[in-house]
């Protein structure tokens, strides 16, 4: 019996956009990253072109972060003493660009310089041909004070700046515009505030084409279902033809999962927890995949052997073997 | 898909008799499109209207039931494509593999251990829900032999594996007065497997490459009085289930399209090694997926699906709650703080993680606030000195700590007076508004 399988026909398609730029482009990234331009709900080829993959980005830090799991240190080993080093081991684990997120403070506990910021994200430059984000420690002003100086120092790199939100967007977004930079703008779990930040962004004359939105996820078991259905809904939006909501879309399942005590804790925990390496890997890998089939663009991880399986899921998803 | 009012007022007499106690026919019919009356109510509705429109009633996927002595599970009766638009109703069962050819006390051990297994997630208990036994033997006697093995460890439902209508009817033998699962029925040997299932009552699995031959099949295995039916869609990699489970899902529900309107198994357990087989696993539970059969029974694994069930199942319109109580974070001490905020879920976890992570000892009061957030709790007056008060006496807060103080979200510092009026011999503290903010606060301020 031949079956006809119905198509959703959709007005919109979301934006694409690229982070990075070549020597020839203005900047000395050897790749760029091109994300979104998605015609049809995630993955589903057989209605609607879904021209660029999503992709993996590893999360590193600007010094050693003693308050990770220790399996996170343990799977980096020394190169998480210094950006660099980390860079290129994020690299050769497969990620298709880095985040370099920056610590509040120095190791002695003093607040962190926008000089040492500055350096930070020159080494990670110097040290790998991928694309980068470089995000504050997420307190606004902190981030202020330390994103500006970055952005002006990589000027033309077409770096994704972070975390944009409704407290500081004005002077992210105005070093962004003047820098040849992107921004990921934030919002906590809800369509009408992604999209209100978007508006703000737009506003103030940023191409829309530069910019990503994290519409904020809860790891598994943490209220990933909010994030969850936020991210169908906007995407559903962004396909209506609502302009505002037509971004790629970033997801944090690698900064959500470690905090979670599943993925954090080795000890004191209950026995039906199983094996700590694989269950936060487990962790993170699923909070991951959840997140792609919902529509997420960027995802961005901590544990290399969590990159390696969402890679091959991604590999799987995007190989297109019939289309009905 | 259900009629609307005026497709059944077509199928009515339109003589409006009144005979229903309804003026019209018209509004009968709408009251019938609202599931208001029953259709029995016109006593002069044709025979062939009635088909029709008990054909219109039925849900777009079918609801099918797996029984044993003690369980039962239901799968089905889905109406939306995404959770956010109603919300998804019957969990898939979750299945472990067991194969014929395995030693009887490997089997036992296997089996017992996994249907003890159980874990604990805000409160409530989860735990597997069967197994599949595979005929790998290919011999009817060895077949009956290892599910009478598993029934003896555990008396959860089953789903018995096997294309060999001889084998099949074996296993079905040894579970008298149980509905298993029968997978599961190909082009090849249809007939013998349609006429095992409507012989025990059983559920039929249906196999087949496509969605064009697995339509042939069901309504083939209809014709021969088989109603009860579950959909292997096959393929070997994640986007071959995606797409096929998406258009099924889509076919029921967008076209009431009956030859696909069932519920659906897939095989992870078919992956070929553990981390693959859990990606494969998730996206089941995500899309559609009724029954999902694994060969990783180890709790690292099983945990986290168990828990993604629970969140993609999850009412989206209620708000989820954890239990009001006093929470211990850090194993507080009698003299760590008392962080007070409400029982909605993402607010109880944003709070519990930031203190957790800081390393700080506190003890966390959870007011019950209906499950709303600070804000909105507050606005309803849900959240007020009062409930505060009450909670902070229901729980016995001054028998746990030397120092009586508790500290307020910040969001609603205006309680505080109030909150003195009612707690005199306490000091009342207001936090941060953001539970980001805690930990920094909790050092320098308290």
């Amino acid at each position: 019996m031949p079956v006809e399988v119905p198509k959703d026909k959709w007005p919109g398609a979301v934006r694409v956009v690229t982070i990075g730029a070549t020597a020839s482009e203005g900047g000395t990234r050897k790749s760029t990253v091109t994300v979104g331009g998605e015609k049809a709900m995630p993955f589903m080829h057989f209605e609607g072109e879904i021209p660029h993959r999503p992709v993996v980005a590893l999360e590193i830090k600007d010094r050693r972060p003693d308050d990770w799991s220790p399996l996170l240190l343990e799977a980096w080993g020394d190169s998480v003493n210094d950006p660099a080093d980390w860079a290129r081991a994020a690299e050769a684990a497969g990620a298709d660009l880095i985040l370099l997120s920056l610590s509040p403070t120095d190791p002695d506990g003093n607040a962190a310089t926008p000089q040492a910021a500055v350096a930070a994200a020159k080494a990670v430059l110097g040290a790998t041909g991928l694309p980068l984000m470089v995000f504050g420690p997420g307190q606004a002003d902190l981030d202020n004070e330390l994103l500006v100086p970055v952005a002006e120092a990589t000027k033309g790199e077409r770096i994704v700046l972070g975390i944009c939100e409704d407290k500081n967007y004005r002077t992210i977004v105005a070093t962004a515009m003047a820098n040849g930079h992107l921004v990921s703008a934030r919002t906590a779990m809800d369509v009408n505030l992604a999209k209100q930040l978007n508006i703000l962004i737009s506003d103030m004359g940023l191409p829309l084409d530069r910019v990503l939105m994290d519409p904020t996820t809860g790891a598994l078991g943490y209220g990933i279902e909010y994030g969850y259905s936020v991210m169908e809904r906007l995407r559903m939006a962004a396909l209506q033809g609502d302009a505002m909501t037509q971004l790629p879309m970033i997801v944090t399942p690698g900064a959500e999962t470690w905090k979670t005590k599943e993925a954090k804790v080795g000890e004191g925990v209950p026995s039906a927890w199983g094996n700590w390496l694989e269950r936060a890997i487990n962790w993170e890998t699923l909070t991951a995949i959840t997140l792609l089939e919902s529509g997420a663009d960027v995802i961005v991880l901590r544990h290399p052997e969590s990159v390696r399986r969402v890679r091959a899921a991604i590999d799987d998803l995007m190989a297109v073997t019939e289309t009905a | 898909m259900p009629l609307s009012g005026i497709q059944i007022y077509k199928l009515l007499p339109q003589t409006n008799c009144k005979e229903c106690g309804f003026p019209t026919c018209l509004a009968f019919a709408m009251k019938l499109a609202a599931k208001q009356v029953e259709l029995s109510a016109c006593p002069y509705v044709s025979e062939e209207s009635k088909a029709q429109l008990s054909e219109s009633a039925a849900p777009p996927v079918r609801l099918i039931t797996l029984k044993s002595d003690g369980y039962e599970i239901k799968a089905g009766n889905e109406v939306v494509m995404f959770r956010h638009e109603k919300t998804f109703y019957n969990k898939p069962g979750l299945f472990i593999r067991v194969r014929d050819n395995e030693a009887a006390s490997d089997i036992s051990a296997k089996v017992a251990s996994i249907d003890a297994y159980k874990v604990s997630y805000v409160g409530m208990e989860l735990t597997l829900d069967g197994f599949a036994i595979e005929a790998v033997s290919g011999d009817p006697a060895s077949f009956a032999t290892a599910v009478g093995t598993v029934r003896a460890a555990s008396r959860r439902p089953l789903i018995l594996i096997s294309h060999d209508p001889a084998v099949t009817s074996a296993g079905l033998q040894a579970l008298k007065g149980e509905q298993p699962l029968v997978y599961a029925a190909t082009s090849a040997n249809w007939e013998a497997m349609a006429e095992l299932a409507k012989q025990h009552n059983a559920p039929l699995a249906v196999s087949a490459d496509s969605l064009d031959d697995l339509a042939d099949l069901t309504e083939k295995i209809k014709s021969k009085g088989v109603e009860d039916m579950v959909l292997d869609p096959g393929g070997q990699d994640l986007i071959t289930y995606l797409t096929r489970a998406t258009q099924i899902r889509r076919l029921a529900l967008k076209k009431n399209f009956r030859p696909l309107g069932y519920p659906i198994i897939t095989f992870p357990c078919r992956a070929g090694e553990p981390a693959r087989e859990s990606v494969w696993a998730a996206q089941a539970v995500a899309k559609y997926a009724s029954f999902i059969v694994l060969d990783n029974a180890a709790p690292e694994a099983v945990y986290p699906l168990l828990v993604l069930r629970e969140n993609i199942y999850t009412d989206p319109q209620k708000p989820i709650q954890v239990q009001p109580g006093l929470y211990e974070i850090n194993n507080p001490t009698a003299e760590a703080p008392v962080l007070v905020t409400t029982n909605f879920s993402i607010t109880y976890f944003s709070v519990a993680n930031e203190v957790e992570a800081s390393g700080l000892p506190a003890w966390l009061l959870v007011a019950d606030a209906e499950g709303m957030s600070v804000l909105t709790a507050w606005a309803a007056g849900k959240f007020d000195a009062e409930r505060i008060a009450k909670a902070v006496k229901q729980f016995g807060v001054e028998n746990k700590v030397s120092r009586k103080r508790v500290v307020l979200p910040g969001h609603v510092a205006v309680l505080s007076g109030e909150l003195e009026g009612e707690l005199p011999d306490w000091e009342i503290r207001v936090g941060p508004r953001e539970a980001v903010d805690l930990p920094m606060f909790m050092k320098q301020a308290l």
